[in-house]
């Protein structure tokens, strides 16, 4: 930060003294240009004009067709108008519901081990012991990765007989390594992909956590000590409500994620066993692009769009609240 | 002495729980790092050693992974190979080994070579307009600006699969399906959005007073942009267009949906490199390693500005 700012001061000092024989300051200067009203909306509009190319005139295209029949693949079909009818099939789909429950799983229970293991170790690598700085780069790796790639490669070591994972996990526990399968166990399945993601995503829980414990002022410990709190009191009047902005800011994110999650458990599991690693985005994938009911997949793109905007809002008030405590 | 002695037992660790805490983090990064070390191992086995049991850590070295990676190779009769001249190359020597020749370069040339255009192309363009927004959204009064942030982040709400109904049948009927400008537009409307909300941060932390002495002295507001700003925002630039740049080298959903051959990139092409009998893991696992290289590359150059790379510039050190 400081280093910045002393660049900036060697790049610009020359110009500030004046060092041109002092010229008087002319607001109109700025007329020999443009208005700063006009660059303002220059620079603004070719991000707006993209963002509503790509994205809201799409939008909106997507809820025209959310309340029709269409199909993309068969073009030559009269479209007709269903009204509202694909959104009441949607939530009265009771396979719907039960993708919606795998990713409830999902989100739950990858958050869950995300947050415990990456404030702890956020608090272990705030310790700051010798070294810290090059393992906590280690440990980011996973996240900087293709999630695509990621779920491909490890189903290669959930090989039950070959792969590396099997193999530790019988090292381990004595279990044979081809007695069980990760990727098509009905029960392990749901917990494979927890597992992967956990793997990925918890470095990102960490290094959020760890600006957070790093943003307590040294003064808030020592006046701790001064008043002779216990370690135990510390943490949960101290570390932990100060660092909960930071910790709430990574759920929301990775909730979002989570939620939306499609290219790695589409390369780790592609949903199966039959459908119970299927979730919402996969679901909307089938429908779309493999049966082609793009009527009714536009309605529950809409559905899970409103789904993770109204739940962002609402964390965002959450967060704000607990910010200002 | 004893009241720095007690500063330093609050604030910092004792050499006992430093130790502790170092032991752990260690033995949780060389765990969590293996499963990348295989891949990197395994692209350098046989395609026997690689799915051996038990799995072998050290094995003879081979290129067969890479040399599976780039070429074609086909089964020829007994009599074909016994009368080809002796192999050129380790590659086609290796070919040779399992009764097959090489019958030419793969698609993986190609579909690298559509990951670095379609990567290059949608940051250069994500990050020269959202400079020029993030400097708008920065410096001036716009109406209902914050509103306007959030619409640019809102984007970034939709699920891809959500998005890529619409726009697969806008490019199917624009002609951009598995085109270069289809993809090269689509990821860098994803990208702009990670590009304002990063530079706005960055530019606001440069003082405006460098701009202001530039105006006094005459400057129009497009030169004090180009001529006090721009240079101080260079690294911020820089980190931003990092963060582009990895997100449509690695991005897949978008991709598989929307291309199949002309504009594929690699994620969707890795997962369907086979060989005789599924996937071809030597091969595979070579393609991720050079893949996946230069991420790790640039994510020891960025480890810096990580944290307001992957909250939006919502968290600031």
């Amino acid at each position: 930060m400081n280093a910045r700012i002393v660049i900036a001061d060697e790049a610009v000092a020359p110009v500030i003294p004046g060092t041109a024989p002092a010229r008087e300051y002319r607001p109109a200067a700025r007329s020999a240009g443009m208005s700063d009203r006009g660059i303002a909306w220059l620079f603004i509009a070719p991000t707006i004009v993209l963002l509503l190319a790509v994205n809201i005139f799409p939008l909106i295209w997507t809820i025209r067709m959310s309340f029709t029949n269409f199909k993309a693949n068969m073009g030559w079909l009269k479209v007709r108008n269903v009204g509202i009818d694909n959104y009441i099939d949607i939530l009265t789909d009771a396979d719907l519901w039960s993708g919606m429950q795998t990713t409830a799983h999902f989100v739950f229970w990858s958050i869950l081990f995300e947050v415990l293991l990456g404030f702890g170790l956020a608090l272990l690598v705030n310790r700051r012991f010798r070294g810290h700085s090059f393992w906590t780069t280690i440990i980011l790796l996973p996240m900087m990765l293709s999630p695509a790639v990621v779920g491909n490669f490890w189903t290669f070591l959930f090989q039950p007989q070959a792969g590396l994972f099997n193999y530790a996990v019988s090292f381990f526990s004595g279990i044979p390594p081809s007695s069980f399968q990760m990727i098509g166990d009905v029960r392990l399945a749901p917990w494979t992909i927890v597992l992967v993601d956990t793997w990925m995503w918890t470095p990102y829980v960490m290094l959020i956590c760890l600006a957070g414990l790093r943003s307590i002022p040294d003064s808030i410990y020592e006046a701790a000590e001064v008043d002779r709190a216990s370690t135990w009191r510390t943490f949960w009047s101290v570390t932990l409500p100060m660092v909960m902005p930071f910790l709430m800011l990574a759920v929301l994110f990775r909730a979002i994620e989570n939620f939306k999650m499609f290219d790695m458990v589409n390369l780790l599991t592609n949903g199966g066993p039959g459908a119970l690693t299927e979730t919402v985005s996969i679901t909307l994938k089938r429908a779309a692009f493999e049966k082609w009911r793009t009527g009714w997949s536009s309605a529950l793109a809409i559905i899970l769009f409103l789904a993770v905007f109204g739940a962002a809002n609402i964390y965002v008030k959450a967060l704000n609240k607990v910010k200002q405590r | 002495m004893s009241n720095t002695m007690t500063a330093h037992s609050v604030v910092e660790a004792s050499a006992w729980t430093k130790w502790i805490a170092g032991t752990l983090v260690v033995v949780y990064a060389l765990v969590m790092i293996t499963p990348l070390l295989w891949i990197f191992l395994t692209s350098f086995k046989t395609s026997q050693d690689a799915i051996a049991y038990p799995p072998k850590v050290f094995s003879e070295l081979s290129l067969e992974g890479y040399c599976n990676l780039f070429t074609i190779r086909s089964h020829q009769t007994q009599e074909f190979m016994a009368a080809l001249p002796p192999p050129d190359g380790y590659c086609a020597r290796i070919a040779r080994e399992q009764n097959m020749v090489i019958a030419g370069p793969s698609k993986t040339p190609g579909r690298l070579m559509n990951s670095l255009v379609i990567g290059f192309g949608s940051t250069f363009l994500a990050v020269f307009i959202g400079t020029l927004a993030a400097y708008a959204l920065s410096r001036f009064k716009v109406p209902l600006k914050d509103d306007l942030m959030f619409f640019i982040l809102s984007t970034r709400f939709m699920p891809p699969i959500a998005v890529a109904i619409p726009i697969y049948l806008m490019f199917r009927q624009a002609g951009l399906l598995d085109s270069y400008l289809g993809m090269i537009l689509l990821y860098t409307s994803v990208n702009v959005s990670l590009a304002v909300w990063l530079l706005k941060g960055f530019i606001d932390e440069i003082p405006r007073e460098y701009e202001e002495a530039a105006l006094v002295d005459g400057y129009t507001r497009l030169q004090a942009f180009v001529k006090t700003v721009l240079p101080q925002a260079t690294t911020g630039i820089a980190a931003t267009a990092v963060f582009c740049l990895i997100f449509s080298w690695n991005e897949y959903a978008f991709a598989v949906l929307l291309t199949s051959g002309n504009a594929q990139t690699m994620p969707p092409f890795i997962p369907f490199i086979i060989g005789e009998g599924g996937q071809d893991w030597p091969a595979v696992a070579a393609a991720t390693t050079l893949f996946v290289i230069p991420i790790l590359v640039f994510t020891v150059l960025l480890r810096k500005h990580l944290l307001r790379g992957i909250t939006f510039g919502a968290v600031r050190k």
